[in-house]
């Protein structure tokens, strides 16, 4: 029996169709969204070994189009955006003058003067307004798109056959990180991003956000996949997907207490670039030789799973640092975790113990990614 | 999934079957489906003394741990082998996938716990908040 999502709570365009496909749902930072359908580990591996569909659309977009555009995303973001090429996207994070993280994004360039930046669900609010109050100065406008579409992931190494089914587009000619508009289901001028938080290959569509057309162009993706095993998958599995690949996640590896050094992240910021906010923190904290903590990848050597929240603990037992993630991997199957421990002890081959209910399990630090998909070979 | 009628349930998911002096005891069909793919469970030993309403171990699955509560006070008598390396069992059939058996020091503990039909009817609640 297909049941309402309690009113309080904000809702996709597709979050009837979920219910009605039998989708458990949870509340994700005030959304109603489906934590999985078929099961957590059958999704997973859907998109390690075949392909998933996911409904995005709590991720927001902000546009910042005119003149001032491209200053105005320098002076928000840690990332060069002026290497950017048009139809090109990159990894980027908005920081606080301290140097810690408002949001990590994607931001793409559209044109010379237009910039779409993807956010995160649950700091919606908090990004726009900081956007605009923060572009001010700037020859641009910054608008809200986030209502406007219905954002799909379709993920997984059989992604591009499914979505060739419904697009004329070549999409071999969309590199990892590049975007093109074409017609899907249909559907004039889509944007397609060869872009994801799973660790595979694979394409987010952003369509108008009527119910009616989602609900098609969501069954016809299913309908398009269906001879690689498609599955629609939840966050559940968005989740341990993106954390088999160290993906961060707001609130857990990044917020607005941890900087980019600590989380790990430096290798997106451009301190060469202009002055920007959180640079000269930055830059203070490099020249101070770099922060206490540091952000690990941990494998569970013994019987036992890290959870968010549970304590690391040195070989004497004292609490040196706590587990940001942690959650079986189903793809490895291996227990493992993203941590912060003290820089000195970040050492890969380090071996650490995690406080699981109460009792110490060993643990030893990796190197992250714990997943990288394998290399195409055609 | 139906609730056997000759079980007795827990407000925690838990259900027991009793025969003679000795009850077997696992989790709902209710409690598999809201944790999902279920990966690890962690049993207490045989001549553990268990306590009613304490927890007595926990269950894992991929995205949570959930501590298992004894519906009744005694000793374990026995532990569920299969589930060390199947826990996914209890996903499959949680009504004959038993974790634990125990010798109970307090039969008369079973009059408050809840019948099928109230468990089902308890359950309803929960799924409505």
């Amino acid at each position: 029996m297909a049941t309402s999502a309690p009113s309080a709570l904000r809702k996709t365009p597709l979050n009837v169709m979920h219910r009605r496909i039998g989708a458990k749902m949870v509340d994700f930072g005030g959304w109603d969204m489906p934590v999985e359908y078929s099961g957590l580990i059958a999704e997973h591996m859907a998109v390690r070994t075949g392909v998933g569909l996911f409904d995005v659309s709590h991720m927001g977009d902000i546009q910042l189009r005119g003149p001032g555009s491209l200053d105005a995303v320098q002076h928000i973001s840690m990332n060069d955006a002026s290497k950017l090429q048009e139809g090109q996207a990159h990894y980027s994070a908005m920081l606080y003058p301290q140097g810690t993280f408002v949001d990590d994004v994607i931001v793409h360039k559209l044109s010379g003067n237009d910039y779409l930046i993807v956010i995160n669900a649950g700091t919606r609010e908090k990004d726009f307004h900081w956007v605009k109050s923060n572009v001010q100065r700037f020859n641009c406008h910054a608008n809200d798109y986030s209502d406007y579409y219905t954002q799909l992931a379709i993920q997984g190494p059989k992604a591009a056959e499914t979505l060739a089914k419904l697009t004329k587009v070549d999409l071999s000619s969309i590199k990892g990180y590049w975007f093109k508009w074409g017609t899907v289901c249909g559907l004039a001028n889509t944007l397609i991003a060869r872009t994801g938080y799973t660790g595979e290959d694979g394409f987010e569509i952003y369509v108008p956000s009527d119910v009616a057309t989602s609900e098609r162009v969501w069954n016809e993706v299913l309908e398009a996949g269906k001879e690689f095993g498609i599955l629609p998958c939840g966050l559940g599995a968005r989740n341990t997907l993106r954390l088999e690949s160290a993906m961060s996640l707001y609130e857990h590896e990044i917020s607005d207490k941890i900087n980019v050094f600590e989380a790990h992240l430096d290798r997106f910021l451009k301190l060469e670039k202009e002055p920007f906010i959180g640079s000269e923190a930055l830059k203070t904290i490099q020249a101070e030789g770099g922060p206490a903590r540091k952000l690990v990848g941990l494998e569970v050597v013994e019987r036992g799973i890290a959870r968010d929240g549970y304590a690391v603990l040195d070989a004497a037992g004292k609490k040196i640092g706590v587990v940001t993630s942690g959650s079986p991997a189903p793809f490895l199957k291996k227990n493992i975790a993203l941590a912060y421990v003290p820089t000195e002890l970040a050492v890969v081959d380090g071996e650490v113990a995690v406080e699981v209910r109460g009792n110490p399990v060993k643990a030893r630090i990796v190197p992250t990614p714990f997943y990288r998909r394998p290399k195409k070979t055609a | 999934m139906a609730y056997p009628e000759k079980y007795k349930y827990t407000r925690e998911h838990e259900w027991i079957e009793v025969a003679g002096s000795v009850g077997t005891v696992g989790i709902t069909d209710y409690a598999q489906n809201s944790l999902g793919d279920i990966v690890f469970v962690d049993a207490p030993k045989v001549g553990t003394k268990v306590e009613k309403g304490s927890a007595f171990g926990s269950v894992e699955s991929v995205k949570a741990v959930s501590d298992l509560y004894s519906p009744v006070t005694g000793t374990v008598t026995g532990v569920n082998e299969e589930l060390a390396t199947s826990p996914e069992k209890i996903n499959t059939d949680a009504h004959s996938s038993w974790i634990i058996k125990v010798e109970l020091s307090d039969p008369s503990e079973l009059d408050a716990l809840l019948s099928a039909e109230e468990y089902e009817k308890f359950t309803a609640e929960e799924t409505g908040k």
